[in-house]
C-alpha cells in the first residue's frame, strides 16, 4: 500500500471533498451535494482511470496551492479553464500529471469557469457521511473543506505515466448564456407578465454565489398578493423567487424544501454549464416542455457517454507515444521482452 | 380530493393535494409515499414528502413524466389498503435560562407566565409533519394555540445545534449551528441526526414527539451519552 500526501499550502473559500453525492436523503433535508459540475469531475477521474465518481477535490474562484509531500502521485485537473502551474511549468487547464516530492501544483481561475477538479490515482482518505464523501457545505459534513495549512492522505497512491498529458474539453462543457427551462411548479403564484418577463430579459449572476445558489439580478418577477404557500420541495436547479422578486437558481447544496414560489426549473443537463457561469456573466432563459426536456437529458446523456469513453482510454508510456507518434520508428531496437502497460 | 401532476424539468414531478395544509391532506401525503416507495416504480429515485405535496425524483433515462404519473396514480387507487407504522418518540427538553434564551419574549408576546409556556409546550402533542431546509430539520407541527408566536423580524446567527425552536404551529430542533428567526424556548439532547447507517435520522414523517422536561445535570448526562 503505497501512500501519498498533498499539503494544502493555499486553499481559498469554499474548496471541499466531493464524490458525486448521496441520493436518497432528501426526505430529511439533505441535498445530493456533490460536484457543482458533474461532467467536470467525471472527465478528471475517467481521464485518469478511476471510476467516474471517485472522490475529487473541489477547487473554487479562490484557487489552490498543493504540494506534494509524500509521492509520486498521478494527479488529473478538469473543469473551467483553469491556470495550471504544475512546479514552475504552466499546463493546460485539463490535463492530467504526475507530481513528485516537494512539488507544487498550483490552480488559479483563468479564462473562464468557477470550479475545477483534481482527481487523483489514489483513495483520498477522508470523513464519510451518509455513505458519500461529497461535502455538504453548511454542515461540513462529508469529506469537508479544505483549509490552508491542511494536509490530503492519498492510500494506494500510484503513477499513472500512460495516463498523462492533456485531456480533450469537450465543447457542450463550455456555457452558451442560454439555459433551458420548464415552466414552474408554481408559476401560478406571480403577477401576470412576470413570465414574460423572466424569459424575455436577461439576467446577471451576482455574486451572491456558494454551492447553494447564485442570486441573480434583473427585472423583479412580482409574486400573487394573496401569497402563501406551505414549504415545498426544492430541486437542483429550481428558481425561487424570494418576497422581492429576485431569482435564485438553486444548485448542489439546496435547501430541500421552501416557502418561496419556484417560477421555473433548469433542464438537469443545463448545470453544469450554468454552474461555471461567474459573476456579471449574462444568462438567458428559455423555456422547453418538459417532453423536450427529457429529450435533451437523454442526448446529453448519449454525448457524455461517447466523450467519457474517448478520454477513458489511457494513452500508453513515452515509448509507446512515441512510437504511435513515428517519431523514432527504426530507432529503437525491438525488444520482445518490453510488456510494460 | 383533487390532484394536480406537475412535471418538473426532465427529472421530477411534484403530486399536489389541492387542499390547504391538514392532518388529512398530511395523511394523505404519507400514505402516498408509502405506496410509492412499496411499488418498486422503474427509474424511480426518491420521494420527498412535504405539507400538501410530494415530490417524485426519477432518472430520465429510464423513465418520464407520463409513466411516473401514471404509477402514481395507480398507487393513490390502493393507496387505502397501506397504513404506516408510526413512532412515539420522548425527547428531553432543558429549559434553563442559559439555553432558553426567548423564553421571556414569548412569555412577554404570549401574555403568559414563563412556567406557564413551559408547560403549555410540554403539554403539546407534536407530529413530524416533514423534513426540509437543512439535514435533520424535521418540522413538527402541535405547538399549542395560546403559545404560538410568528417568526422574528430578523434571524439571530450562530443558534447552538440542539435548540428547540418555535414559531407559529411548529416546532423543531436545531441540528447545526445555524441563524434562526424563530424563539428558541430550551435545548435538546435528542440526536436527530444519528451515527447509525441504518437509521441516520431519529424520526419518520407521521411519527409523532413528546417532550418531557430535565434539568440542567440530566441535560448534561444525557448529552455526554451518545446514544
Amino acid at each position: 500500500m503505497t501512500r501519498a500526501t498533498l499539503h494544502v499550502r493555499f486553499a481559498g473559500p469554499l474548496v471541499t471533498v466531493q464524490d458525486n453525492g448521496r441520493t436518497g436523503h432528501l426526505r430529511y433535508g439533505v441535498p445530493a451535494s456533490g460536484p457543482m459540475d458533474r461532467l467536470a469531475m467525471a472527465a478528471a477521474n475517467i481521464a485518469l482511470g478511476n471510476a467516474p465518481g471517485a472522490t475529487t477535490v473541489e477547487i473554487s474562484m479562490g484557487g489552490a496551492v498543493l504540494e506534494c509531500g509524500e509521492g509520486p502521485l498521478t494527479v488529473a485537473i478538469a473543469g473551467g479553464g483553469f491556470s495550471v502551474d504544475h512546479a514552475g511549468a504552466m499546463l493546460a487547464p485539463w490535463t492530467v500529471t504526475t507530481l513528485r516530492p516537494g512539488q507544487k501544483l498550483n490552480i488559479r481561475p483563468g479564462s473562464w469557469g468557477s470550479w475545477a477538479y483534481l482527481a487523483v490515482a489514489g483513495t483520498i482518505q477522508c470523513n464519510q457521511w451518509l455513505v458519500s464523501s461529497a461535502t455538504h457545505s453548511q454542515s461540513g459534513f462529508g469529506g469537508g473543506a479544505l483549509h490552508t495549512g491542511a494536509r490530503l492522505e492519498i492510500s494506494d497512491a500510484e503513477t499513472r505515466d500512460a495516463r498523462e498529458g492533456d485531456i480533450a474539453q469537450p465543447d457542450f462543457a463550455v456555457p452558451t448564456g442560454r439555459c433551458h427551462v420548464t415552466l414552474g411548479p408554481q408559476d401560478h403564484h406571480f403577477k401576470e407578465g412576470a413570465t414574460d418577463l423572466f424569459f424575455a430579459c436577461p439576467y446577471t449572476l451576482t455574486d451572491a454565489y456558494d454551492r447553494m445558489g447564485v442570486r441573480l439580478d434583473g427585472p423583479a418577477l412580482p409574486l400573487d398578493e394573496a401569497l402563501s404557500i406551505p414549504s415545498e420541495p426544492i430541486v437542483r436547479g429550481s428558481v425561487q423567487v424570494s418576497g422581492d422578486g429576485v431569482p435564485t437558481v438553486l444548485l448542489a447544496d439546496h435547501q430541500t424544501t421552501g416557502g418561496y414560489p419556484k417560477i421555473a426549473t433548469v433542464v438537469s443537463c443545463d448545470l453544469n454549464a450554468v454552474a461555471q457561469m461567474r459573476s456579471r456573466d449574462t444568462l438567458r432563459f428559455v423555456q422547453v416542455t418538459p417532453r423536450q426536456a427529457i429529450d435533451m437529458a437523454r442526448d446529453y446523456a448519449a454525448k457524455v457517454k461517447t466523450y467519457l469513453s474517448d478520454i477513458s482510454a489511457a494513452r500508453g508510456n513515452l515509448m509507446q507515444r512515441l512510437m504511435s507518434e513515428n517519431l523514432i520508428s527504426g530507432v529503437v531496437y525491438d525488444d520482445p521482452k518490453r510488456s510494460d502497460v | 380530493m383533487d390532484m394536480r401532476f406537475v412535471p418538473i424539468a426532465d427529472h421530477a414531478l411534484l403530486i399536489e393535494f389541492d387542499a390547504p395544509a391538514s392532518d388529512t391532506v398530511t395523511q394523505a401525503v404519507a400514505s402516498l409515499d408509502l405506496a410509492l416507495g412499496n411499488a418498486q416504480i422503474d427509474g424511480l429515485i426518491e420521494t420527498v414528502p412535504a405539507i400538501v405535496n410530494l415530490l417524485v425524483s426519477f432518472d430520465p433515462l429510464r423513465t418520464d413524466h407520463d409513466k411516473i404519473t401514471a404509477a402514481a396514480k395507480t398507487c393513490l387507487s390502493e393507496r387505502s389498503n397501506v397504513t404506516r407504522n408510526s413512532t412515539q418518540h420522548s425527547v428531553g427538553i432543558c429549559y434553563d435560562p442559559a439555553f432558553a434564551t426567548d423564553l421571556a419574549a414569548v412569555a412577554a408576546a404570549t401574555g403568559l407566565s414563563e412556567d406557564a409556556v413551559i408547560n403549555a409546550h410540554l403539554g403539546g402533542e407534536y407530529s413530524v409533519l416533514m423534513y426540509g431546509f437543512a439535514p435533520g430539520y424535521a418540522y413538527l407541527r402541535g405547538v399549542p394555540e395560546a403559545l404560538q408566536v410568528p417568526r422574528k423580524p430578523a434571524a439571530v446567527r450562530d443558534v447552538p445545534a440542539g435548540s428547540v425552536v418555535i414559531a407559529g404551529p411548529q416546532c423543531l430542533i436545531t441540528t447545526l449551528t445555524m441563524p434562526t428567526g424563530w424563539s428558541v424556548i430550551g435545548r435538546s439532547p435528542a440526536q436527530v441526526l444519528r451515527d447509525d447507517p441504518d437509521k441516520p435520522f431519529l424520526f419518520d414523517t407521521a411519527d409523532t414527539v413528546r417532550f418531557t422536561r430535565m434539568s440542567r445535570d440530566e441535560f448534561h448526562a444525557q448529552s455526554a451519552t451518545p446514544r
